[in-house]
C-alpha cells in the first residue's frame, strides 16, 4: 500500500512539474504547429539559471520568473532564426538546443551538476514552509499544482486577449494575420517565447524539488512534452469542459503513469529513455489512426 | 490610427496607378516566364473593375503585385499617389482588403465567428493584452451578419471552420470590409463555390462595394459576372490588357463579345 502511495505521489509530482512544460509545448506545437526542439536546451537552462540564482541567495519565486524570462529569450532566438533568417523550424530548434548546452555550462561555471542543498526553495521556504504537518509529504504536489494552475489560467487568459487571438490565427492561417495588417512572423516569435518560457519554468521547478540542476536533464524533454500534449489533447478532445490547456497537464500525468508502470516491470533504469520513446511512438500512431477516421467523416467544404 | 492611406497629390488623381511594371518569374532558367513588360493601369477612385482572361494570363499575379505578395522587378505602383513598393504585404493589408479563391484563407477556421469579427474590427489598432472580444459589440456584429442573410447571426459562437464554403466566403467578404479600406481585391472569390452560393456571394459583393463606395478589382472566371457587375472590364492575355472597356462601352458588351475575343486569341496562339 505504501509503495503504491509512494508511486502515486511520485507520478503526481513529476506529472505536474512536467505538465508546466507541456503547457509551453502546447503553444508551440498545437497552436503554432512548430515542432520546437529547442525545448531540450531550455529545460536545463531553466534549471541552471535557478541553481545559479538560488546559490547567490535570490528569492526562489523570483528565480522562477528569471528562469521563465531566460527560456523566453532562448525561444526568441529560435523564432528569430526561423522567421528572420529563414532557417527551417527543426534546424532552428537544433541550433538553439546545441548552443544552449554551452550557455548552460557557462552558467554553472563548467560543472555538469550544481547542488544547492539547504538553500531556500519554493518547497522549503515561504508557502512551502508554513504547510501544516499532515500535508508536508504532499508539499511538492501542492506547490507544483499551484504553479501549474496559475500558469494554465494565465495562458488561458492570454489566449483570449487580442494578442492571443492573433497568435491562434498565426498558427491556423498566417494569411489571415497578414490580412489584418500584422506580421505573422512576429506572432510566431511571441509563441516560441511563451513556449520556451514555460519549459524553462518547468526545469526551474524540477531543479528546486531536487535541489540540483543537471546539465543533462534536457535529454528527452521534446519527446516527453510532445507525448503529453498529444496524449492529452487526443484523449480529452470530446470532453467539453476540459480545455486543451488542462488536457495537456492531464496528458503529462498520464504519460508519467505509463512510464512508472513500465518501469515497474523491472526494466533496467537505463531503458528509461527507450521506454519514453516507445510510449510516444504508440501515442503518435494511435493519434494518427483516430484522426484518420475523423477526416473521412468531414463534409466537402465547398458545399453550402 | 486610421487604416486608410493619406491622400497625396498625384499627377492624375487615380486611386491605383501601375506604371511600367515588369515581372519575370524564374529569370534565366528553363522555367522562365516573362509575364509583364512595362505594364500600365490606372483605376480611378470608386471604380469596380472586373478582370477576365485565360489561365496563366497574369490575373492573380497582377493582384499579387498590388498586394505585395510578389515584388515587381521594375516600375512603380501608386495607391492614392503614394508609392507602395517599399511596403510589405502585411503593411499594405492595412488599406487593402482581399478575399481569396480559397474560402479557408479569409478567416481563421479555429476561432469563432465572433472572435474573427472582433479581430477584424481591430485592424489598424494595436493587438495588445486587452480582451479580444468585447461582448458589448455583439449586437453590432449580429447586425452586420444579418446583412448577409445567411443566418450566421445565430451562430456567432461556432468556429468558422464548421461553416460551409459559401458562408465562409460571405463572412470573409464582410470581414475584409469591416474597417475603412482604400481598395478591395477579389481573386476568383466565387470559383470554389457551388452555383447558388456563388450567386449569393456575388450579389453581396456588389451590394457591399456600392454601399461602402469601394474601389474594387475583381478577377473572375465567370463571364456573366464580369458583364453584369462592375463599371469597367479588362481582359488579360499574356500580361497585357486586350480589352479595356469602361462605363457605357462596358454596358453595351455581352458574353458573346468576350467569347469571340477569347476565340480570336486562341486562334492567334494556335490552339
Ligand atoms: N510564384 C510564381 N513562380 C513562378 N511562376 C509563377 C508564379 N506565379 C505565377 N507564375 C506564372 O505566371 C503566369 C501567370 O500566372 P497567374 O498570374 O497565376 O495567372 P492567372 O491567375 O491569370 O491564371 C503563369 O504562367 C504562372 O506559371
Ligand atoms: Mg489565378
Amino acid at each position: 500500500m505504501d509503495v503504491l502511495l509512494g508511486l502515486l505521489v511520485n507520478i503526481l509530482e513529476e506529472g505536474l512539474i512536467y505538465g508546466i512544460m507541456a503547457l509551453g509545448v502546447y503553444v508551440t506545437y498545437k497552436i503554432l504547429d512548430f515542432p520546437d526542439l529547442s525545448v531540450d536546451g531550455t529545460f536545463p537552462l531553466g534549471a541552471c539559471v535557478t541553481a545559479a540564482l538560488i546559490t547567490i541567495g535570490m528569492n526562489p519565486w523570483i528565480a522562477c520568473l528569471c528562469a521563465f524570462a531566460a527560456g523566453a529569450a532562448a525561444g526568441c532566438v529560435t523564432g528569430f532564426l526561423n522567421v528572420k533568417l529563414k532557417i527551417s523550424d527543426l534546424l532552428s530548434g537544433i541550433l538553439v538546443m546545441t548552443g544552449l548546452y554551452s550557455v548552460n555550462l557557462f552558467i554553472t561555471g563548467g560543472k555538469a551538476t550544481v547542488q544547492f542543498y539547504n538553500k531556500p526553495t519554493i518547497f522549503s521556504s515561504g508557502l512551502g514552509g508554513i504547510l501544516p504537518e499532515p500535508l508536508r509529504p504532499y508539499k511538492v504536489i501542492l506547490i507544483a499544482l499551484l504553479v501549474a494552475a496559475v500558469g494554465k489560467l494565465l495562458l488561458d487568459l492570454y489566449l483570449r486577449t487580442k494578442s492571443g487571438l492573433l497568435l491562434r490565427s498565426a498558427g491556423d492561417n498566417p494569411q489571415y494575420v497578414v490580412s489584418l495588417g500584422r506580421n505573422p512572423g512576429r506572432m510566431k516569435i511571441i509563441g516560441l517565447a511563451i513556449g520556451n518560457g514555460f519549459t524553462a519554468l518547468s526545469g526551474c521547478i524540477l531543479s528546486q524539488q531536487a535541489e540540483t540542476a543537471n546539465i543533462a536533464s534536457g535529454t528527452g524533454m521534446v519527446v516527453m512534452a510532445l507525448a503529453s500534449v498529444i496524449i492529452g489533447t487526443s484523449l480529452f478532445r470530446r470532453v467539453k469542459w476540459i480545455r486543451s490547456t488542462l488536457a495537456v497537464i492531464f496528458g503529462s500525468i498520464l504519460y508519467k503513469t505509463c512510464l512508472v508502470a513500465a518501469m515497474q516491470l523491472h526494466l533496467p533504469t537505463n531503458a528509461l529513455k527507450l521506454v519514453m520513446a516507445v510510449i510516444f511512438a504508440i501515442a503518435l500512431v494511435a493519434n494518427n489512426m483516430a484522426s484518420g477516421r475523423r477526416k473521412k467523416q468531414n463534409v466537402n467544404p465547398t458545399q453550402i | 490610427m486610421s487604416t486608410q492611406l493619406k491622400s497625396e497629390s498625384c499627377q492624375n488623381g487615380s486611386l491605383i496607378s501601375i506604371q511600367n511594371v515588369s515581372k519575370t518569374f524564374n529569370p534565366g532558367s528553363v522555367n522562365e516566364v516573362v509575364l509583364f513588360q512595362n505594364f500600365n493601369l490606372d483605376v480611378p477612385k470608386g471604380q469596380f473593375v472586373s478582370v477576365v482572361g485565360s489561365n496563366g494570363s497574369g490575373k492573380t499575379t497582377l493582384l499579387n503585385l498590388l498586394c505585395g505578395s510578389v515584388p515587381a522587378d521594375s516600375g512603380a505602383i501608386f495607391i492614392k499617389g503614394q508609392e507602395i513598393s517599399a511596403l510589405k504585404e502585411f503593411q499594405r493589408a492595412r488599406f487593402i482588403g482581399r478575399v481569396f479563391q480559397d474560402p479557408s484563407k479569409g478567416t481563421c477556421p479555429e476561432l469563432s465567428i465572433l472572435e474573427n469579427m472582433a479581430l477584424a474590427e481591430n485592424k489598424g489598432k494595436p493587438f495588445g493584452l486587452s480582451m479580444g472580444v468585447n461582448r458589448r459589440r455583439t449586437d453590432f456584429y449580429r447586425s452586420q451578419l444579418e446583412m448577409l442573410h445567411l443566418g450566421l447571426e445565430d451562430k456567432i459562437n461556432l468556429p468558422v471552420g464548421s461553416l460551409s464554403g459559401g458562408q465562409r466566403q460571405a463572412l470573409a467578404l464582410l470581414i475584409s470590409t469591416m474597417t475603412p479600406i482604400d481598395l478591395l481585391i477579389l481573386d476568383e472569390h466565387t470559383a470554389a463555390l457551388d452555383p447558388k452560393s456563388s450567386e449569393t456571394v456575388m450579389e453581396l459583393t456588389d451590394t457591399f462595394i456600392r454601399e461602402k463606395q469601394l474601389t474594387a478589382v475583381m478577377v473572375t472566371h465567370n463571364l456573366k459576372f464580369a458583364i453584369r457587375y462592375g463599371n469597367r472590364l479588362l481582359m488579360m492575355h499574356r500580361g497585357e490588357c486586350v480589352i479595356d472597356a469602361a462605363d457605357e462601352q462596358k454596358a453595351s458588351m455581352d458574353t458573346d463579345d468576350l467569347l469571340n475575343k477569347f476565340n480570336e486569341i486562341s486562334l492567334e496562339v494556335g490552339n
